[in-house]
């Protein structure tokens, strides 16, 4: 007690920051670092879940350099990342940027955007996918065989598949990008658009010298929040292709679902957590990248 | 008055507690664990039952929670001391379990191996080692051919029995519509669901080739015959007049269900589903045969075992819980209530079972069944999936595809055996 009487009230003001972050602190090393650092150390080791673990060194790695799978996973979990975030962001400043103008029915409209993101993905991936079924059954086949279209194979096809499956994922990510926009839109003060009518410069103008630049801390929040989002992306593809997950042939297959079978049907918790030390070091790395480059210089 | 009513309810409630107490003292609690499945669960809860009125000193208690989750569980609690007294797992997972010391042998008095060598069915013998067998099912699944009875009147065919048969059957059962558009299937087909066992162990087998040699560590299939079973299979779904369509309505089981498929090849664990479906009368008969007569079906089971947790009272308590659920009793309730098969033919094989309409064909298709020894059945099923996308999508030839699925199935056994 002495001990504390005789700290300096900057120090004791520490002491009580630190009490308070222990909680936190403890927590955090429990269920996040803890598990972190004994998956790093799995992925040296071979594991079937029930036996003994084995050291095994690179060996993870080296397999996973030489497993064509991988490199297919991997060229397919940029292809979500490097379509979806685009897309899902200039959809959702456009539908922001017209929402912002728009008075009437304002609020309902907004909730129509929202509620998908509120939907469970996993009802919303089984809806899309028996959208998606040929006929008899899928709505969209259905329709095109109604007007004599020749039907589409959405889902069970090499080509077509990912982006059929990245559809409902962008849409569903919209309602809160939507309202982290019409958010960031509302921040920039008025004062500049009214000088910029003073002067009389055109919208375009109006968009790319002042409401864009302003919206910079929005988009790189967006960018990173959804780049996160659809490098991990799971759910939608899991569901909506549960009978032979990530297939055809891989084709929709994301790194998290591969690492999911690894550990989970083929029980090679090894392999997987080197699988899962690689996804850690590209969202690292991705996420690093993005904010160097569009940080206000 | 009041407060006499409460030190009354205060006595009551202390003597109920102590009369509890006593007799938890003098019984046996042990624990039973199996994954979700709702008939499964239901015929468990009765033998349980059955079990305790028999042995008033022995509480069963049964979890379960889903299959995706289950192997991870059971892992994690035996070692801990926490988990399952009796564990029921599949058999392809045995190997795994012994290695990782989560099961014991089932003890020689109790289950003589030359008694279950004789009154099981044969394939049971792949859970024996030595003199001991590890575990026993209470019941075995085979394959056969559901068809609605609807639209084989409808298109005039009768149930077939051969091959040759079937194509027709289902060739008058396909429906297309006015743009070529396959609207109902004559058979369903998909390697996703039963038929990567279908085409395994018996097209490969009617087509005049082996599907593995070795002890099922070696794969055989990239053979002629190889090739022309899966010729068979993918033809189905091709030329000019297809009978079946690979995806159609997501599922095979439920383009069947919805009455949109004719027949449909599936395991007798189906049949309590279809018995749910409303409006949908369809009928079962054995696999198709060859022309010269050929048969071949798969089988699979179950199997319950004494895990390494139970000892002393409770391992007694164990071994009196194994020996009823792997009675004739109890697997006439499983037959009845889940409909899988009685694991012995003595009760599998009566004479009313085995002419029972819907039992019969999966009954007799035991006596001429195989068991794959799986090394990572998901894994090997995927093999089987892709060979046929291939082929489908991207229009490679099939015997080119049929050699790339061997290779990578023949890397993944080695790779298990290697390890194991």
């Amino acid at each position: 007690m002495t001990l504390y009487r005789n700290l300096s009230i900057r120090q004791k003001q520490i002491v009580w920051a630190w009490a308070f972050l222990a909680l936190p602190v403890l927590f955090y090393s429990v269920i996040r670092f803890y598990p972190t650092g004994n998956a790093i150390l799995i992925s040296f080791q071979d594991w079937n879940l029930l036996g003994d673990r084995t050291w095994a060194g690179f060996d993870n790695y080296a397999k996973l350099m030489a497993d064509p799978v991988f490199w297919k996973v991997f060229q397919n979990t940029f292809v979500y990342l490097l379509l979806g975030t685009p897309v899902s962001l200039v959809i959702s400043f456009v539908i922001a940027y017209h929402l912002d103008k728009l008075r009437f029915m304002h609020g309902f409209l907004r909730m129509l955007y929202f509620l998908p993101f509120m939907t469970s993905a996993v009802a919303m991936a089984w809806v899309w996918r028996w959208f998606y079924q040929p006929v008899p059954i899928g709505l969209f086949n259905n329709f095109l065989a109604s007007v004599g279209i020749p039907q589409v194979n959405f889902l069970n096809s090499t080509t077509n598949a990912l982006p059929s499956i990245l559809a409902p994922a962008v849409w569903a990510g919209l309602g809160f990008q939507i309202i982290i926009f019409m958010a960031g839109l509302r921040a920039i003060p008025k004062s500049y658009y009214e000088a910029a009518k003073i002067d009389g410069v055109s919208t375009w103008t109006v968009l790319w010298e002042i409401t864009l630049p302003l919206l910079k801390p929005t988009i790189v929040f967006l960018v990173v929040f959804s780049s996160i989002g659809f490098l991990r992306i799971f759910d939608h593809v899991f569901n909506m292709t549960s009978q032979n997950p990530g297939g055809p042939l891989n084709s929709t297959k994301p790194l998290v679902l591969m690492i999911y079978q690894t550990a989970f049907n083929s029980f090679d918790m090894g392999y997987a957590a080197a699988q899962t030390v690689v996804l850690f070091l590209v969202l690292l790395v991705v996420s690093l990248l993005q904010l160097r480059l569009l940080r206000d210089r | 008055m009041a407060i006499q009513g409460l030190k009354a309810l205060a006595f009551g409630a202390a003597t109920s507690a102590a009369a509890l107490l006593a007799s938890a003292a003098n019984a046996v609690e042990i624990e039973y664990w199996q994954y979700f499945f709702d008939a499964r669960v239901q015929a468990m809860e009765q033998l349980i039952e059955n079990f305790q009125a028999a042995n008033p000193d022995i509480t069963v208690k049964m979890t379960h929670f889903p299959y995706a989750d289950y192997r991870t569980k059971v892992a994690a609690a035996i070692p801990a001391g926490e988990g399952p007294d009796v564990v029921q797992l599949f058999y392809g997972w045995l190997n795994d379990y012994v290695a990782a010391e989560l099961i014991q042998p089932l003890p020689a008095d109790a289950f003589p191996a030359a008694t279950i060598d004789a009154e099981f069915f044969p394939m049971v013998q792949a859970m024996k080692d030595g003199d001991a067998y590890w575990a026993l099912p209470t019941a075995v699944r085979s394959l056969a051919l559901f068809y609605n009875e609807r639209l084989l009147e409808e298109a005039g065919v009768e149930p077939p029995t051969t091959l040759d048969e079937m194509v027709a059957a289902a060739r008058a059962m396909t429906k297309v519509d006015g743009a070529g558009n396959i609207t109902q299937v004559g058979i369903t087909a998909g390697m996703t669901a039963q038929d990567h066992h279908w085409w395994r162990e018996v097209l490969v087998r009617q087509f005049g080739g082996e599907p593995y040699v070795d002890d099922y560590k070696t794969v055989a299939y990239n053979s002629d015959a190889g090739v022309a079973a899966l010729d068979f299979y993918v033809g189905m779904a091709e030329g000019d007049e297809p009978i079946t369509s690979f995806g159609f309505m997501d599922e095979p089981q439920a383009a069947f269900k919805a009455g949109r498929a004719g027949m449909h090849i599936d395991g007798s664990f189906r049949i309590g589903s279809l018995n749910n479906t409303r409006g949908l009368k369809w009928g079962v008969t054995e696999l198709p045969a060859t022309n010269d007569g050929t048969r071949s079906n798969y089988s699979s089971y179950w199997v319950n075992a004494i895990t390494t947790k139970a000892e002393g009272e409770k391992y007694d308590a164990a071994v009196k819980f194994m020996q009823y659920i792997t009675s004739d009793e109890a697997m006439q309730v499983w037959l009845d209530v889940v409909g899988e098969l009685p694991a012995k033919p003595s009760v599998g094989l009566t004479d009313a079972n085995a002419n029972d309409p819907v039992f019969g064909p999966f009954i007799k298709g035991l006596a001429y069944a195989n068991t794959t020894k799986f090394a990572n059945e998901s894994g090997q099923r995927q093999l089987m999936v892709e060979m046929v996308e291939r082929i489908t999508l991207q229009g490679m030839s099939p015997a080119e595809s049929l050699a790339i699925a061997a290779e990578a199935e023949q890397k993944l056994l080695d790779d298990y055996y290697a390890s194991n």
